[in-house]
């Protein structure tokens, strides 16, 4: 052990591409399994969830618009800053969840993979979701689907690092944009994933980061008109219903709690979620041989 | 730098790219279980830069003893390489698509100088592609459930891969992306005239750590080709190049398990109504036969335009060929580059001489060509008839061949008088009719209002003799599938 004093981190909030602390100005402790003290996190405040949905919502525009490919590169981007900085996440994995490093390490390097999982997905989501419709009439007719938009995610609250991964790539990498929830009792990797995602190329907004009281922030995010989905995976039986009704107001798409493994190969219901799907008919006249309608 | 446009018009500096940011070998071997081995017997053939014809390297011809250690080495590294979960199949692909965007620069100048293409084109259109080929495939290779071909696809097993000079890096990347991220091994065989990119690849493959065997290159000619696709051993053949060679190719594999895609000749037709934007037409038929100097199997090479609007179409036509800059490929002005190969470019001529001969009319603007290397000018044919020979066969070389029509109904009924049916264009500012005529062209791309698009998320391939399979998407997994 060196005599060296250590430089403890500051944990923030991602905000809009930033790292703001709370507005509410205060902080919860965080500790490890065994109650030692690890750092202070933000306790955001309902204030903080509503200027995450603006700052979502600022870049709805521009994530959805991208490409698809380019969204890819993106989140695949992700992964390579993240695989740099396996052994901080392994550590706070560890710490967070009272894990031992070898599973540490299998849950980071699970969560590695899930980026570049999704990664792959984003060119292909559209052609296993969408498709020509033989109508029954001279009408070309396409199904495409396309992002919903603002999707509020309440991280699992166990699984700190793969759960988190595996909740917010699914809904970027179709195009939306996500307001994340970290898990209540540790958060600290969720912070930290927000220092790679600003490395990353994802562009400011694209994912914000509130740790907090899941209770006292959810409700202003289901309740909230400029969000369009909602994702409970963290939300406890009770705490889901209230948020589903509240969901129900402007019809947010929600995702209801279940049980999941994280470390299973996921399938692609975490992204159809939060898809629409637009049906475009045109007429395709005929060449038929007594003259024609086009 | 020959210059087309009138001499008063703003004269170009030259802005050669630098050749500095490739190292060429003197020599190179075939590449054969992650090593590089001279041929047996040790022949050796000469590449050349097509604009100059100076000597760039030499490499090995594959023999069918080479061959066949090719095979066997692929069919040892397939055991394994089948049996990786697909996720780490996929992040291989993924290292190669990365390692190629960092390298790409260097490979469009490569490209440039063994096959004559512009680099605007190599670095603008080959590379960008390339590097997006295997990106796309790479997210593959874990989703293969997903891909509507039922739980588990199995692969094939070894491939045999012989791809043409035009797209070099660009077709090995059509062929091996998808053949790795199904799970299977391959041996390709670059085109005579075009070894060097591929063997560039070799070296990208050693990067990203792939297993060896994999991956093996093997460089010839037509000879090693017809080895390879011969070869017991292979449990699936694709091919781009002529049709003729393809005919071949499905007599070779007749009475064997071998899984067949081809992707072979065009000659497409691109057609202008009369509420066309003129202007963008233009643009359009430019890119549809003298990208890549025309050497593109889907090349809109039949000029299929409205008899209303012929004459104003051909007008601004000819204004915007002489505005085209022929000469040094590496100049990052340069439209029109080197024919590939002195063989080609009789060929070209041939074809070209047979169009006045049967008595359509050429045109070509006034240029200048440069004395070493392989030149053809820009050239249209007006008053072609659908006997003409330059109406019926594929030229693969810069030269136009012009055609009118009245109706919506003979555009369509000219179109398909083709042995072939790769591509087809439509301009045309009525969405309805541009889908009656699309749903009647016997053509397996099609491009409304744009011509000559490609994207590894889009189906590429033929009706008719211009072969069949398909490359790119979803769509060209089947290919490499036991499905």
């Amino acid at each position: 052990m060196s005599d060296r004093l250590s430089v403890f981190k500051t944990y923030k909030l991602f905000v809009g591409g930033k790292f703001p602390r709370s507005e509410s100005g205060r902080v919860y402790e965080v500790t490890d399994s065994k109650g030692n003290w690890l750092a202070n996190a933000p306790l955001s405040s309902r204030k903080d969830a509503r200027d995450a949905v603006v700052a979502a919502r600022k870049a709805v525009g521009g994530w959805s618009g991208a490409t698809a490919y380019n969204r890819g590169q993106v989140l695949y981007r992700v992964a390579e800053m993240l695989e740099g900085r396996r052994d901080q996440f392994v550590a706070e994995v560890a710490e967070a969840e009272g894990l031992t490093k070898a599973k540490a390490v299998a849950q980071v390097d699970a969560a590695i993979d899930r980026w570049v999982w999704y990664a792959g997905w984003t060119d292909k989501i559209g052609q296993i979701t969408g498709g020509t419709n033989p109508v029954a009439g001279p009408f070309f007719n396409v199904s495409s689907t396309e992002p919903t938009g603002v999707v509020a995610v309440l991280a699992p609250q166990e699984s700190s690092f793969l759960g988190l991964v595996s909740v917010i790539a699914p809904a970027i990498a179709t195009g939306n944009t996500v307001v994340v929830v970290a898990s209540e009792k540790a958060p600290l990797p969720a912070l930290s994933l927000g220092e790679v995602l600003a490395t990353s190329d994802v562009p400011g907004g694209v994912v914000n980061v509130l740790s907090g009281r899941t209770a006292e922030i959810a409700p202003s995010l289901a309740a909230h008109q400029d969000v369009n989905a909602i994702d409970l995976a963290g939300a406890d039986a009770g705490l889901a219903k209230e948020l589903e009704i509240a969901a129900a107001d402007n019809l947010k798409r929600v995702l209801r709690p279940q049980a999941v493994d994280w470390a299973a190969a996921p399938g692609t219901d975490r992204m159809t979620a939060f898809l629409e799907t637009r049906t475009v008919w045109h007429p395709t006249g005929s060449l038929g041989a007594g003259g024609s309608s086009y | 730098m020959a210059d087309m446009a009138s001499p008063k018009a703003f004269a170009y500096a030259p802005a050669p790219e630098s050749r500095a940011v490739v190292d060429i070998a003197p020599s190179y071997g075939l590449f054969i279980d992650g090593e590089f081995a001279e041929a047996t017997g040790g022949k050796v053939f000469k590449t050349i830069s097509p604009s100059t014809e100076e000597v760039l390297s030499e490499v090995a011809q594959g023999s069918a003893e080479d061959v066949d250690r090719a095979v066997k080495a692929a069919r040892k590294a397939f055991e394994k390489w089948s049996a990786l979960p697909g996720a780490e199949r996929a992040k291989y692909l993924f290292r190669i698509a990365r390692i190629i965007q960092e390298r790409s620069r260097e490979l469009a100048v490569l490209e440039t100088l063994d096959n004559g293409k512009p680099i605007k084109e190599t670095r603008d259109a080959d590379l960008p592609l390339v590097a997006a080929h295997f990106f796309y495939y790479a997210g593959w290779a874990d989703k293969l459930d997903h891909a509507g071909y039922g739980a588990n696809p199995r692969p094939l097993g070894v491939a045999g891969q012989v791809i043409p000079w035009n797209f070099p890096l660009l077709m090995l990347a059509w062929k091996i992306a998808p053949a790795l991220a199904t799970g299977n091994t391959v041996v390709l065989k670059p085109a005579e005239t075009t070894p060097l990119s591929a063997l560039f690849f070799a070296d990208i493959c050693r990067q990203a750590g792939l297993p060896k065997g994999v991956v093996n290159i093997v460089t010839g000619d037509g000879t090693t080709g017809a080895a390879l696709v011969a070869h017991e051993g292979v449990n699936k053949v694709a091919f781009t190049g002529s049709t003729a060679v393809g005919k071949a190719i499905a007599r070779t594999v007749a009475g064997t398990d071998k899984k067949l895609t081809l992707e072979l000749g065009g000659k497409g037709a691109n057609i202008v109504f009369d509420d066309a934007p003129i202007d963008q037409a233009v643009e359009g038929i430019v890119n549809g036969i003298f990208f890549n100097q025309g050497q593109v199997c889907c090349a809109g090479s039949r000029l299929l335009v409205q008899e209303s609007i012929q004459d104003e179409l051909l007008d601004a036509l000819k204004r915007r060929l002489s505005t085209l800059r022929l000469g040094d490929p590496l100049d990052k002005n340069t439209d029109i580059g080197a024919i590939n190969s002195a063989e080609q470019l009789a060929r070209i001529t041939e074809l070209a001489d047979s169009g006045e001969a049967e008595g359509a009319e050429r045109w070509a603007p006034a240029c200048d060509l440069p004395e070493n290397g392989f030149w053809f000018r820009p050239t249209l044919f007006t008053g072609v008839t659908q006997a003409h020979r330059i109406a019926r066969e594929e030229i693969f070389g810069p030269v136009l061949s012009v055609l009118s029509f009245r109706t919506p109904g003979e555009a369509v009924a000219k179109a398909n008088n083709s042995q072939y049916g790769l591509s087809a264009g439509i301009w045309t500012e009525k969405g309805s009719r541009m889908l009656a005529v699309a749903s009647k062209l016997r053509a397996g791309v099609i491009w409304a209002n744009t011509f000559n698009k490609f994207d590894p998320t889009s189906p590429f391939g033929g009706f008719k003799e211009s072969g069949f399979g398909r490359e790119g998407g979803r769509h060209g997994l089947e290919a490499y599938l036991d499905v």
